[in-house]
């Protein structure tokens, strides 16, 4: 037996319905030869000559059983990259559109204007050699975390791309996410209508966890889960919402079994601490109803039907998740991409109607 | 802090049973009149000096105001001056008494164990020690005492254990949650072993100054803020104990989780379990779900609980954890203190409650 892993028990096997939108789904990554031609003149030049040769982040190393799911890998570069996700989720699973995260590790580079250059090149890159190829495919913009100002300025300069239909960050910053900082890159997204897509990472400048550096790749996934919430809270907490009304962000490969727990604290501590940061006037919960979604790979619960039914009901809003495969990152077996215990309308309305709401870019190609 | 609850009728059988509240914090009235005494001079010079340097810019308190003087209810403040829960008659008067209280484990809290200085913070640690014996336990046998340990320092944390571990006084070791590094590193190991070795729970009470940023992405602005995040580093915690296999390698070891609310535990037991599935390799030293070792070794007290409106979600969240595994505590003498009139639903059976409120406690602490 392969001890890398085991295989899971079957779950939930539900069929994708028509038109669903799968709301985190992952391209590979370019080779350096790939990119290089996408890149400014003097970065390509400066990546030839000081022999970088990668800068995929160590938060998914490549051959790691969640990175990719062992049926889905196959050989590299962008062409075979997009017939396996044709054969596998578009054709094979039956998603109508997939919104692409692409998860190279521009975010991480300390040199600011390098992870502008890579950004800029990466967009590019997404834009001719994926959604060009296949019109089911949209993108997030990956914008440089390092510097709000260049991000915005790369916002500004792909939004009239409507393929681009939000703006990617990763979870663990270098300042939590909800600072005033950041606010230039949520002005620009509210501008042009795109929701902010925050996914699993980290831009490294911490260990993952309030506890310093996690001991393996296991414990920085999954802080993942706890870096959402005080990234949550941050964006609450600091006014974003107040500033941006009109913004909507979506957590991605979040979880969102957390949320109710979350909620429940967060609410309590905002009653009683809410002199504090008085420009807080509606309770967390509410903000998050109106403000932010979630995708629901991976689904941290039971394989029990009874079990997920409850964690639904104490979610309590069917509105707030997002259908993701999260494609092709080892999240469940076979295509049972939707845990037991769903009802049919939450169903509906993860694959159809809440994506559409939450992206207003896909209502144009619809 | 029960803003939206309403007082439940006691009935008359409870009325009887004593309860067991597994945090509350006494204070020593000033550092002179009652920790000095168990300082050597050099130490008290030291400190008149330097002061008590925790890993923070601040030379007194937090980066972190809190919303309270002290953090504490401001009818908390004993009449004759002092600090709160800094009189045991007070205290006594306050809580132990009309709460009907029979068991109250003391957690002290704000000196000793984070300070940066490592032979400063075990000086004070075997000193506060040395003050909840002489001041508390050995004046109320209704309180027991925590062994507070500068846990940087693992041999000088063996040798207050072995010291106190044998006194009917002290119940627990006591660590706070912000570690310099995450609880399972290996060099917080030979804490474990003595603990479990001398039949001690190890409890993980709130905060600490353990030099890192208190989120994965960095320091964020307001106290609310630092408050959420103490249940995700004991999330963190647990998650580092678990995949490291500190159960596995230590299985009598007991960890009891204080001030972190209990509601968050079954999703991070999920998400360990789905992560662990996948990565066998690394994890090939963790040869069982991480949901049935945390099952086995986690106790939480309950404080501060969680209110969602509809109250079943909270008694089927304490399902999913376990009814033995949650302790009362009510944080006396702090502002979110959880009134236990009014902690609990009212349709919960009449043992779920008794273990609750004591039966719980006395097994995890081999009380009678």
């Amino acid at each position: 037996m392969d001890t890398r892993y085991e295989s899971a028990p079957r779950e939930g096997s539900v069929k994708i319905l028509t038109g669903a939108v799968d709301c985190d789904v992952h391209p590979a990554s370019p080779s350096k030869a790939e990119i290089l031609p996408y890149l400014d003149p003097y970065l390509a030049e400066s990546v030839l000559q000081r022999g970088i040769e990668s800068i995929e982040s160590v938060h998914y190393p490549p051959k790691a059983p969640i990175t990719v799911r062992e049926d889905w890998r196959g050989p590299a570069g962008a062409g075979p990259a997009l017939e396996r996700m044709q054969a596998h989720l578009l054709d094979g699973m039956g998603v109508g559109t997939a919104i692409l995260n692409p998860l190279m590790g521009v975010q991480l580079l300390m040199n600011e204007d390098m992870g502008a250059g890579f950004a800029r090149g990466l967009n590019d890159f997404i834009a001719k050699e994926w959604l060009d190829r296949d019109d089911r495919l949209r993108a997030s913009i990956v914008v440089p975390q390092q510097n709000p100002k260049l991000a915005a300025e790369e916002i500004e300069r792909m939004a009239a791309d409507r393929r681009f239909v939000s703006v990617l960050l990763l979870t663990a910053s270098e300042l939590p996410l909800g600072k005033r900082y950041y606010w230039p890159i949520y002005e620009a997204a509210e501008k042009h209508g795109l929701p902010i897509a925050i996914h699993a990472g980290s831009m490294y400048r911490h260990g993952t966890t309030g506890l310093g550096w996690a001991g393996s790749h296991s414990q920085d996934y999954a802080a993942n889960g706890v870096n959402f919430q005080t990234t949550l809270t941050s964006l609450i907490i600091e006014g974003v919402f107040q500033i941006h009304p009109g913004l909507k962000v979506v957590l991605s490969e979040s979880g969102i079994t957390w949320l109710p727990a979350y909620l429940w604290r967060l609410d309590k501590g905002w009653h009683g601490l809410r002199m504090l940061t008085p420009w807080v006037t509606k309770m967390p919960r509410e903000v998050v109803a109106e403000h932010v979604r979630f995708t629901t790979a991976p689904f941290d619960a039971p394989r029990n039907a009874e079990t997920v039914a409850k964690i639904v009901d104490h979610i309590g809003n069917d509105d707030l998740f997002l259908f993701s495969t999260d494609y092709p990152h080892w999240q469940f077996d076979g295509d049972h991409a939707v845990p037991d215990g769903f009802s049919d309308d939450l169903i509906r309305k993860m694959m159809i109607d809440n994506p559409r709401a939450t992206w207003s870019r896909l209502e144009e190609s619809a | 802090m029960n803003v939206q609850t309403k007082p439940e009728v006691k009935r008359a059988d409870e009325a009887k049973v004593g309860i067991a509240d597994c945090d509350t914090h006494p204070t020593p009235k000033s550092l002179e009149a009652e920790i000095y005494p168990f300082l050597t001079q050099h130490w008290r010079d030291y400190i008149d000096t330097y002061g008590m340097v925790q890993r923070i810019g601040f030379a007194s308190g937090t980066q972190y105001p809190k919303g309270q003087p002290r953090a504490s209810r401001r009818d908390s403040f004993p009449p004759d001056g002092g600090p709160p829960a800094s009189n045991l008659a007070f205290m006594q008067e306050q809580h132990l008494d009309p709460h009907n209280v029979d068991m109250a484990v003391s957690i002290p809290l704000r000196i000793g164990q984070a300070l940066n200085q490592a032979e400063l913070a075990v000086a004070v640690c075997s000193a506060i020690n040395d003050w909840q014996e002489h001041f508390w336990t050995s004046k109320d046998k209704r309180m027991k005492a925590s062994i507070v340990m500068a846990y940087e320092n693992a041999d000088a944390c063996i040798e207050q254990i072995e010291k106190h571990a044998p006194k009917d006084d002290f119940v627990q070791v006591s660590m706070l949650s912000r570690t310099p590094e995450p609880m399972g590193h290996r060099k917080y190991w030979p804490i474990y072993e003595a603990a479990a070795a001398n039949d001690m729970p190890v409890a993980v009470h709130a905060f600490g100054y353990g030099g890192n940023p208190v989120t994965g992405s960095g320091w964020p602005s307001y106290y609310i803020e630092d408050m959420m995040a103490h249940s995700m580093s004991c999330a963190g915690l647990i998650t580092s104990m678990v995949y490291e296999g500190v159960f596995e390698r230590i299985p009598k070891l007991k960890l009891v989780i204080v001030e972190g609310g209990i509601s968050w535990l079954p999703s991070l037991a999920w998400r360990l379990d789905r992560i662990w599935e996948k990565n066998r390799l690394e994890l090939s030293h963790v040869t069982r779900p991480p949901s049935e070792l945390m099952r086995d070794h986690i106790w939480l007290t309950s404080q501060p609980i969680e209110e969602p409106d509809t109250r079943r979600h909270l008694l089927e969240t304490i399902e999913w954890i376990g009814w033995e595994k949650v302790l009362y505590a009510s944080d006396y003498p702090h502002w979110d203190f959880d009134d236990p009139k009014h902690v609990l639903p009212a349709n919960v059976s009449k043992e779920q409650r008794q273990g609750f409120f004591r039966d719980n406690a006395m097994k995890l602490y081999g009380l009678a």
